[in-house]
Formats: structure tokens, sequence, C-alpha cells
């Protein structure tokens, strides 16, 4: 044991970079949330991109090390402090053991801490990633767990890593279809001039988004189910589009009118309920 | 579909399934580039995880040609498919529902549903959960206008064209007939899933 638990803040999950491969079988992909940003942890501190990290929403996690690590905090701008001092985000920091390791609220909604070795927890079809909507993988990280870390790489960390700051309306870039001629060209027309507000009921499956703009269909029979991929935009019968995330259904019944640009991913992990968003028609030469 | 992926429509589940078969054999074969994922469903293929969807596509429709005029010459039986079978105690509580739509008795619905071969054309709803298409064909079942809020792991039930069993305690709409002791799904088993599209099933009627 080397991490106790003594805090879990909001939800902490074991995750990495998650199951692909599975689809077929009606698993779905599930893993980091943003797989760049808990794979530039790893780097930092000297793990494959590959380890299991923690993935925290919103803060108030508080770890008590059992042993001296190097860890780095990624994603969304959170607090970090190693022995009640501030340390930065995105670098690798040390941490000895006894310190008491905390990732508090800061401006971001989700961040990625890697710690050198990885955690360990038992492989689920070869990811140790939280399945949030089949439960598939490790339980929640709750208060009172101790977590177990693998042998820590000894290699010379890499760098540092450049912080992306959220911004008042964020754009999402899209390639219409496979469904979009289901919607009027006036839903059309609003997808993209809407500015849609995040929902509360936003998490890792979708995020959820709100309008008194409903968007209108062409044609009003049911679909039958079909595949989604992750970045899937959904828009159900009450007219409004939902945009799938890692824990998606492998399959829906609506029709998807829009799949989001993977780049996308990162944006929606920091997307906090009341932010607004829009979609763009993505082109080969968007500026990022 | 986005950069990434395409979805294939077909015109009905046999040509989901010798289509899915095809895409399976020519990966295999390392004639086409393997994909992330191939997700069947019940009129369509997703492709997801490929660099050049558009010539993926291109690649697995001239294959498609090549395969087709290969089969008129060469009309071998079809490559055998495994078969999987699950004994099934026929005790649900639906089994009037399901004998009202197949217009039989209720006694008759374990020997009609046992008799039938079933193929598993997709799976999804949960990890495990196969929709399995009988041969020959048995009328639509209807869902239930009021879904359960639980139903136990191993339940087999009906549901349209299908046949599916549980593979877990969770809510659900399916006619329910009867019951399995086998595990459909178990995440730490190699295997995980003991249905995959495209399986050969049997349900056995234990008395």
């Amino acid at each position: 044991m080397t991490l106790l638990v003594e805090d879990s803040g909001t939800l902490l999950l074991v995750q990495d970079l998650g199951r692909p491969g599975h689809a077929h079988l009606g698993v779905p992909p599930s893993g980091a949330l943003d797989p760049a940003a808990l794979a530039l942890a790893n780097r930092l501190v000297g793990n494959p991109e590959s380890a299991a990290g923690l993935e925290v929403l919103l803060g108030g996690v508080r770890l008590r090390a059992h042993r001296s690590m190097r860890v780095a905090l990624t994603g969304g701008l959170l607090d970090l402090r190693i022995g009640s001092r501030a340390r930065p985000w995105g670098t690798a920091q040390s941490v000895r053991a006894g310190d008491l390791l905390e990732v508090l609220p800061g401006a971001g909604l989700r961040a990625w801490l890697a710690v050198g070795g990885g955690i360990e927890a038992p492989q689920t079809l070869g990811s140790r990633s939280t399945d949030t909507l089949t439960g598939l993988g490790p339980p929640v990280v709750r208060a009172g767990d101790r977590l177990r870390t693998g042998d820590a790489s000894t290699a010379e960390p890499p760098g540092e890593a450049t912080a992306s700051v959220a911004r008042d309306v964020v754009t999402l870039e899209v390639v219409t279809g496979p469904r979009d001629d289901w919607f009027t060209d006036r839903a059309l027309t609003a997808f993209f001039s809407t500015e849609y507000v995040v929902s509360p009921s936003s998490n890792r499956t979708a995020v959820r988004l709100d309008s008194d703009v409903t968007l209108d269909r062409r044609r009003h029979e049911e679909l039958l189910s079909e595949g989604l991929v992750t970045g899937s935009i959904q828009v159900a019968n009450n007219g409004r589009p939902l945009v799938f995330l890692v824990d998606h259904p492998v399959t829906g019944g609506y029709p998807v009118i829009a799949v989001m640009d993977p780049a996308g991913l990162a944006t929606c992990a920091q997307a906090r309920p009341g932010d607004r968003v829009r979609f763009r028609r993505w082109r080969p030469e968007s500026p990022r | 579909m986005g950069r990434r992926a395409l979805l294939i429509e077909l015109d009905s589940d046999s040509d989901v399934a010798a289509t899915y078969e095809l895409v399976g054999v020519l990966v295999e074969r390392g004639l086409l580039p393997r994909p992330r994922d191939v997700v069947p469903a019940a009129r369509t293929i997703l492709v997801d995880g490929v660099p050049e969807p558009a010539r993926w596509l291109a690649r697995l429709e001239t294959a498609a040609r090549q395969s087709s005029s290969e089969r008129r010459s060469d009309s071998g039986p079809p490559a055998s498919a495994v078969e999987v079978t699950i004994p099934v105690h026929y005790d649900g509580p639906d089994l009037a529902e399901v004998a009202d739509a197949w217009k039989c008795g209720v006694e008759e619905v374990a020997a009609r549903h046992s008799a039938a071969v079933y193929t598993v054309a997709f799976c999804g709803f949960a990890p495990g959960f196969a929709y399995c298409v009988s041969d020959p064909p048995q009328p639509q079942v209807p869902r239930r206008d009021d879904p359960r809020p639980e139903v136990a792991a191993g339940s087999v039930g009906l549901a349209g064209a299908y046949s599916g069993v549980y593979p877990r305690a969770m809510p659900g709409g399916w006619q329910l007939i009867g019951s399995t002791s086998l595990v459909l799904f178990d995440g730490d088993r190699e295997p995980a899933a003991l249905l995959r599209p495209g399986l050969r099933v049997r349900f056995e009627a234990l008395s």
C-alpha cells in the first residue's frame, strides 16, 4: 500500500486509456475522459502513457503517501498541494513518505494525477479504467481505500506541460452525419447557430446541452439502434443534442446529427454546468 | 461518420451478418486494415478507428465483389460457426404473453423456442447482452408496456424478433420466458462474453 485515501472528493476514479476494441460485445471504451492529459501526466513521471492514474472531478482529494514518489497533475487547472504547500500544475513533483497530497478546487473541472509506477488494480478486458456506465473495472475510489502503485521508472522526467485554460464560450468542431438528413434544414442551421448551455446532468457518458431551440426532425420513424462512436452527437426526442463521451453506450436509437472531432474531448472534459458551447464545422485548416 | 469511422447501411439482418463475417475474414487475412472496433447492429455496421474511412470502404467493396464471384464458383457450405448451447428452465413469468403473440399454447413456447437455431446478430444494452435472431423466424413479440425495475441475471427474454439473455441484474422490458444458470459475461474470464456477433446459439429445454 502506498497511498491512503483520506478524502476522495466529488468523484475519484482509476483510469487508464480504456478498453477500446470490445464495442461489439456491448463494452464501452471508457478510459480517461481526456486521454491526452493522462498520457502527458504519465510521461511527466516517467510512466508509459498507458499507466493507470487518478481522474479527479472538482477537487477535494486528500491522499497520504506512504513512500516517496513522483507525481504530476494535468488536465484542468486544479490546485495541487503537497504537505500544505502549493505546487505547480503540469510538472513532475516529488512527494516524500508521510506527505499529504491534496488536489483542491481550481479553475478546471477534471484533472489527472499520475504517480510514478502507476496505480495498481486488476485489469478487466485489458484495462484498469472504471466504466461509470456499466460498472466494469475497479470500483469508485472511496475514503479509507488504500491504493497500490507499481515500480517507478528511474528515468528523468522529460519536461513541462502547458495548461489549457477554459474560455467563456467553447467551440466544438464537428463533421455532420451520419443522420443529418433526418433533420430539417432549419434544424441544421440552428445546430450551428445556437449557443448551448452545458446541463448539470452531464457526466462521463455525455455532455448534455440545454437550449430553448429544438432540433426538429424531417423523418419521424423510429431509428433502429446503431453503433455510436465517442463524440457522436445524438438528438433525443426532446430535440436537444448530447455529445457522447468515453463511457457511452455502444449503440443508440436516436439519430446522430454530427460527430465531434476527437480534439474536442479535452474541452468536454472541462465543460462545467452553465458553460456555453457552440458547434462549428471541422475543416482541415481549422486553427486549434 | 466523423473523420475516423464509417457507418455501413444494409438492407437486412442477413446482409449485416454476411458483411460482418466478410470483414472479419478480410481483416484476418490482412486484406483490410484492422479497425479499432467493428460493431454490427440491426441494419448497420459501424467501423470505428480507421485512418481513411473512404479508402477502407472502397477496399471492402472491391473485396466483396471478388468474394461473391468466388462464392458462385465454389458453392460449398459456409464457414461453420461455433455453436453455444444455453440450457434453459422455461418457467418465465411472461410465457402467456409470448404464447399469445405466437398463437400457440403456453406449453408449446418452450418446444418452439428450443427447436430453432439462433445467430447472434449484435450485442448492446449491457456488456454481453446478445440479440439473437431465430431460424426459422417466429412472430414478433412486443416489449412489455411496463418494464421491470429489475430483471434477474440469466433471465431469457424475447422482444421484437430477438431472443436474449440478461447478463446481469438490471431493469428491462423484454418478455421473460425462462432462465439459465450460465454466466453470459464475466470481465475476469477469457473470453469475457459467452456470446459474440456471428455465433450460432441453441437453447436447450431443461425439464
